[in-house]
């Protein structure tokens, strides 16, 4: 029998969570073993190439490329989890919430104090996704199965929630393992 | 300017003693004189009053009817009430702010209108209503409005907009307002010829132990509508320990769709103020305070002098009516525009120059209510029944009415009837009946008590007004075809978040949560776990909230779920593949699209 | 001991002191009843509403109901702990509470609450209020994103501080904490000795240059849930008995 698919992906996050994927250790050998890894940029795959039991999203959605990789994983995934306080709440990028989209670009490339832009341009490339007016959390544009608090969490909460919902079981996380930072 | 200010404000401060107990009549004082109540104008009073200046600020900042911005010569203060609302108040509002060229909450670039929305001002039945400087614009169309503007421009003289006075009273030289009574039924209780002091007089004769039990043999429940025994609660103050005791009149009447109590104040005063001083005779209490809401601004003339002729007749004071040993006075304490100050702890607070907050029970009123001394409140209606039933006797009161809730009910009527205005019935009177009485027959539901009471379906028509089943202050509104229940329900979800005093988490964020999804709902994009959602959070509201406004709250939402159910199924959707329908990438890209002056990159899967 | 009192609190029986509430005769007792706006030195506020619990079928605060003789109060309820549940995550939503870049995250009780209750995001959707951050003060920070209208530093400085430092401006949902200056927590009398600084359970008042002074692991409630303290003195009881 085919090995269930995992499937990641990073929207407007760190990419802290997929780290703290990889601080599994060892146990990354257990993990190949249970599942492949189909679109992730842990194999750098681009495309889904099949349907996938669980979905991992880090980050919430900035602009109007997450939105489109969140609703493909949505129809992708059976299971779709948002893990990390990004794809949670928005993290630290949902700051800007509540912040006019003029101001932040003009903090962004024009008058922010670390700012060196002679031109005063703002990057306007028509290849560049547009910005969303807020971030949205993962939840807000598609509907979210299970959802791993932390900054990053941590690696045996990844574990445990990815074994537990591989196979079948609910998931119960210990006291030690739901953290918000 | 700063010196006329500092001046004024000393002498403001003084005139009340210096007393930071009084701060509502100071502030509404400074207000009265400066315009508005500046940073400045908050600093002097609270060193004039030795209190900290962020304690003045609180005051100030808890009650829509003070400003800490200027303000326009006019301020138009639009009803926002339902019925108002019913009546075409919205079409109103936007002709308002196209003819101002402002919003709601601004004031015009020559600063002679404000444009304010203010909740029910209790002209339900003679909305859309205004109120302009404390003088009361009714029946507002879109034909008027031109006509209010241009003459705010002109003098910034509401009064020069009324035309004719109403019946009764309203024409009085201390009112001349355009209000009338619209009193559709009168019964035994209330609006019938009364003999004059006949009532103090009987009471006077008794001790006062012999009058609560008068009360309580007429079986008198409160009439604001959680019905305590009067007389109970008077045997509870009366026994409680203290130097003072207080007589307490709420007549802060803010539940939308109830008016009652201004036809009340405005034909009975005297029926009001001889309750309360049969109250203060019984209780042992020698001040009586009437708590009179903001908007009902223009009566306060009236009834200073009601009871300047009452003193005159040696009816309040020292040993009034003869009785030696017996003072009682009355002042009326005005409100500035908070529903909650109708709870009877906030309304003390209110009293106290203190922000309008619920207090925590215990102790109780009974105990330590006003200055910590036993206080007694009781709606206006209430007082008037007592009057009543010292006039014609406890046994003919108790006849009228059913078992457990004797005399009669006043109803204030308004929505989607032929005869709005306001009934005087016999508790016992089934919906059906009253809808007939109203000529509101084809009534597709009833909201029964105001917001924080219950929407009623045809189902429940055959229900009994009265304590055992359905309760209420008075007011009735009612919702003919073509009505949507839910969108109503919605307005009264904004009521409750513009009202509440936000002391406590449920209330002051679970209704701002009910709305969203309720907004969901009606955006035509609710599916059905959001039923469920609703329910939960209302009953999260209703079991956690402190005071009866938070634990009312939820009601629009929670009595329709269960009384209009399939309104609310019709209007829902199937999932949508797991996507969310709120989330709309368009309308989250506009602003960046407007920016940018590009379309959005179309990411292929 | 004449003014004992004695009640049941979920089928336990506890005895109390004549003038005490059910919460702290419960804490006595050993049995933790949430709480975010009560502490031991203040009188009750009565604003989260989290110790609601039920006496002959009606809620009431436990933080301000006075305990009587044979008083049966329901407290560990499923629905009253689905309810507290769902306000911790209004508190959460209503402000902006962003626990990675907080100094207080460990020692937060409104998080250290959540993780009591097993929360692992809140249920409701994040209203994402624009609130202002204050750093006027020379030693202390005021930042309105964290602020729950606990009303603890208001109490804190009427009552230990003497002063009015901070009070609530506006209501319902405009309803904030105010300070008593024009605009600005500098132009208070707020010093770094003040009572009112430690009274804050979340990050919105916090001393300036402190911050991220104990490691990750070995702060208050990395281990320990919120609640522990208090039901340790039962379990130590149970272990004399």
């Amino acid at each position: 029998m085919d090995k269930p698919k995992v499937a990641t992906a990073s929207l407007a996050g760190c990419f802290g969570c997929h780290m703290s994927l990889l601080d599994i250790d060892d146990r990354i050998l257990k993990l190949i073993q249970l599942v492949d890894f189909d679109k992730s940029p842990v194999d750098d795959i681009k495309k889904f190439t099949d349907r996938c039991a669980v979905g991992l999203i880090e980050g919430g959605c900035a602009n109007e490329e997450n939105v489109k990789v969140l609703q493909d994983f949505r129809r992708h995934c059976d299971l779709l989890i948002a893990i990390g306080e990004c794809a949670i709440m928005g993290g630290l990028p949902a700051m800007r919430n509540g912040i006019p989209v003029q101001e932040c670009l003009a903090e962004a490339y024009q008058k922010g104090p670390t700012v060196h832009n002679p031109s005063q341009q703002i990057p306007n490339d028509p290849e560049l996704p547009l910005i969303l007016d807020r971030v949205y959390p993962a939840h807000e544009v598609v509907k979210i199965d299970y959802q791993l608090p932390g900054c990053p969490p941590p690696a045996d909460t990844l574990w445990e929630a990815l074994v537990a919902l591989l196979n079948g079981k609910p998931l119960h996380l210990p006291y030690e393992l739901i953290k918000y930072d | 300017m700063s010196d006329n200010l500092k001046v004024g404000i000393k002498n403001i401060c003084r005139e009340y003693g210096r007393d930071r107990s009084r701060l509502m009549d100071i502030l509404e004082a400074v207000q009265g004189q400066f315009g508005w109540i500046s940073s400045e104008a908050i600093d002097l009073t609270a060193r004039e009053l030795s209190m900290p200046r962020a304690e003045v600020e609180g005051v100030v900042s808890f009650y829509a009817f003070l400003h800490q911005q200027p303000t326009g010569k006019a301020i138009i203060r639009m009803c926002d009430g339902v019925s108002c609302n019913m009546n075409g108040g919205h079409n109103v509002a936007d002709l308002f702010k196209k003819e101002l060229g402002i919003s709601f909450g601004q004031t015009t670039s020559d600063g002679k209108i404000t444009l304010e929305h203010t909740s029910c001002l209790g002209m339900c039945d003679q909305g859309p209503a205004a109120i302009i400087n404390g003088t009361v614009i009714t029946h507002i169309s879109t034909d008027t409005v031109k006509e209010i503007v241009h003459t705010l421009r002109e003098t910034a003289d509401p009064r020069k907009l009324v035309k004719t006075f109403g019946a009764g009273q309203n024409a009085d030289r201390l009112i001349q307002s355009m209000v009338t009574n619209n009193i559709r039924k009168h019964g035994p209780v209330i609006f019938s010829v009364m003999e004059p002091f006949l009532a103090l007089k009987n009471a006077l004769a008794m001790n006062p132990a012999e009058v609560i039990r008068d009360i309580k043999t007429a079986r008198l429940r409160g009439r604001g509508g959680a019905g305590f025994p009067t007389g109970m609660k008077w045997d509870f103050t009366r026994e409680a320990e203290g130097q003072r005791r207080f007589v307490l009149c709420n007549a802060d009447e803010g539940e939308p769709g109830t008016f009652k109590d201004r036809v009340l104040l405005t034909e009975c005063p005297h029926m009001v103020f001889e309750g309360m001083t049969i109250a203060g005779y019984a209780i042992g209490a020698e001040e009586g305070i009437v708590y009179l809401r903001g908007e009902y601004q223009y009566l306060k003339n009236y009834l200073e002098n009601v009871l300047a002729e009452r003193r005159e007749a040696g009816l309040l004071g020292k040993n009034l009516a003869g009785k030696a040993g017996f003072h009682f006075t009355i002042r009326i304490q005005m409100g500035a525009g908070a529903y909650v100050c109708g709870e009877e702890t906030a309304l003390i607070n209110s009293c106290e120059g203190l922000r309008g907050e619920p207090r925590d029970r215990p102790p109780f009123r009974a105990q330590q209510g006003y200055l910590g001394a036993p206080t007694v409140i009781n709606n206006v209606e209430t007082f008037c029944c007592v009057t009543r039933i010292l006039e014609k006797g406890a046994p003919w009161f108790a006849q009228i009415g059913s078992q457990a809730s004797s005399g009669t009910k006043l109803f204030s009527v308004s929505g989607d009837c032929n005869r709005p205005g306001i009934y005087e019935l016999p508790y016992g009177i089934t919906l059906k009946d009253l809808l007939v009485e109203v000529g509101g027959e084809d009534a597709i539901g009833v909201q029964v008590g105001g917001p924080s009471g219950q929407c009623v379906s045809p189902a429940g028509f055959n229900r009994i007004i009265c304590y055992e089943d359905l309760a209420t202050g008075g007011s009735i509104i009612v919702f003919g075809p073509g009505r949507n229940i839910i969108e109503i329900a919605g307005q009264f979800l904004d009521f409750f978040i513009e009202e509440s005093c936000g002391w406590c988490v449920p209330c002051r964020v679970g209704n701002v949560l009910l709305k969203e999804r309720v907004n969901k709902i009606l955006a035509g994009k609710g599916e059905p776990e959001d039923l469920a959602y609703l329910e939960e959070l209302g009953k999260t509201v209703k079991t956690m909230s402190r005071c009866g406004l938070g634990q009312t709250s939820p009601n629009p939402v929670l009595t329709t779920l269960q009384n209009f159910r399939g309104v609310y199924e019709k209007g829902l959707k199937k999932p949508l593949d797991k996507m969310q329908r709120t989330f709309d990438l368009d309308s989250a890209l506009q602003e960046a699209v407007r920016i940018q002056g590009r379309q959005p990159v179309h990411f292929q899967d | 001991m004449s003014d004992a009192i004695t009640l049941t609190i979920d089928e336990v029986e506890v005895t109390g002191r004549k003038g005490q509430t059910i919460l702290q005769a419960a804490d006595d007792a050993g049995l933790y009843i949430p709480r975010l706006c009560w502490v031991k030195k203040l009188k009750p506020g009565a604003t989260c509403r989290l110790c609601t619990v039920m006496v002959n079928n009606r809620p009431v605060a436990a933080c301000t109901q006075p305990i009587t003789e044979g008083m049966i109060v329901l407290h560990d309820t499923e629905p009253l702990n689905r309810y507290r549940r769902n306000l911790i995550d209004m508190m959460f939503v209503e402000g902006n509470h962003m626990c990675p870049v907080c100094e207080k995250s460990g020692n937060c009780e409104l998080q250290a609450l959540a993780y009591r209750f097993g929360i692992t995001a809140p249920q409701y959707p994040y209203l994402f209020p624009r609130r202002p951050v204050d750093a006027s003060h020379p030693d202390v920070f005021l930042d309105q994103n964290r602020c729950i209208q606990c009303g603890r530093c208001v109490r804190a400085s009427q009552e230990l501080d003497g002063k009015s430092v901070f009070q609530f401006f506006g209501r319902g949902a405009q309803k904030k904490l105010g300070v008593n200056a024009e605009a600005r927590l500098a132009d208070t009398n707020l010093n770094l000795t003040d009572e009112a600084l430690n009274s804050c359970p979340v990050g919105a008042l916090l001393r300036k240059r402190v911050g991220y002074a104990i490691p990750v692991g070995r702060r208050l409630y990395d281990l320990q849930p919120i609640g522990s303290e208090i039901e340790a003195k039962a379990r130590r009881a149970a272990n004399r008995k």
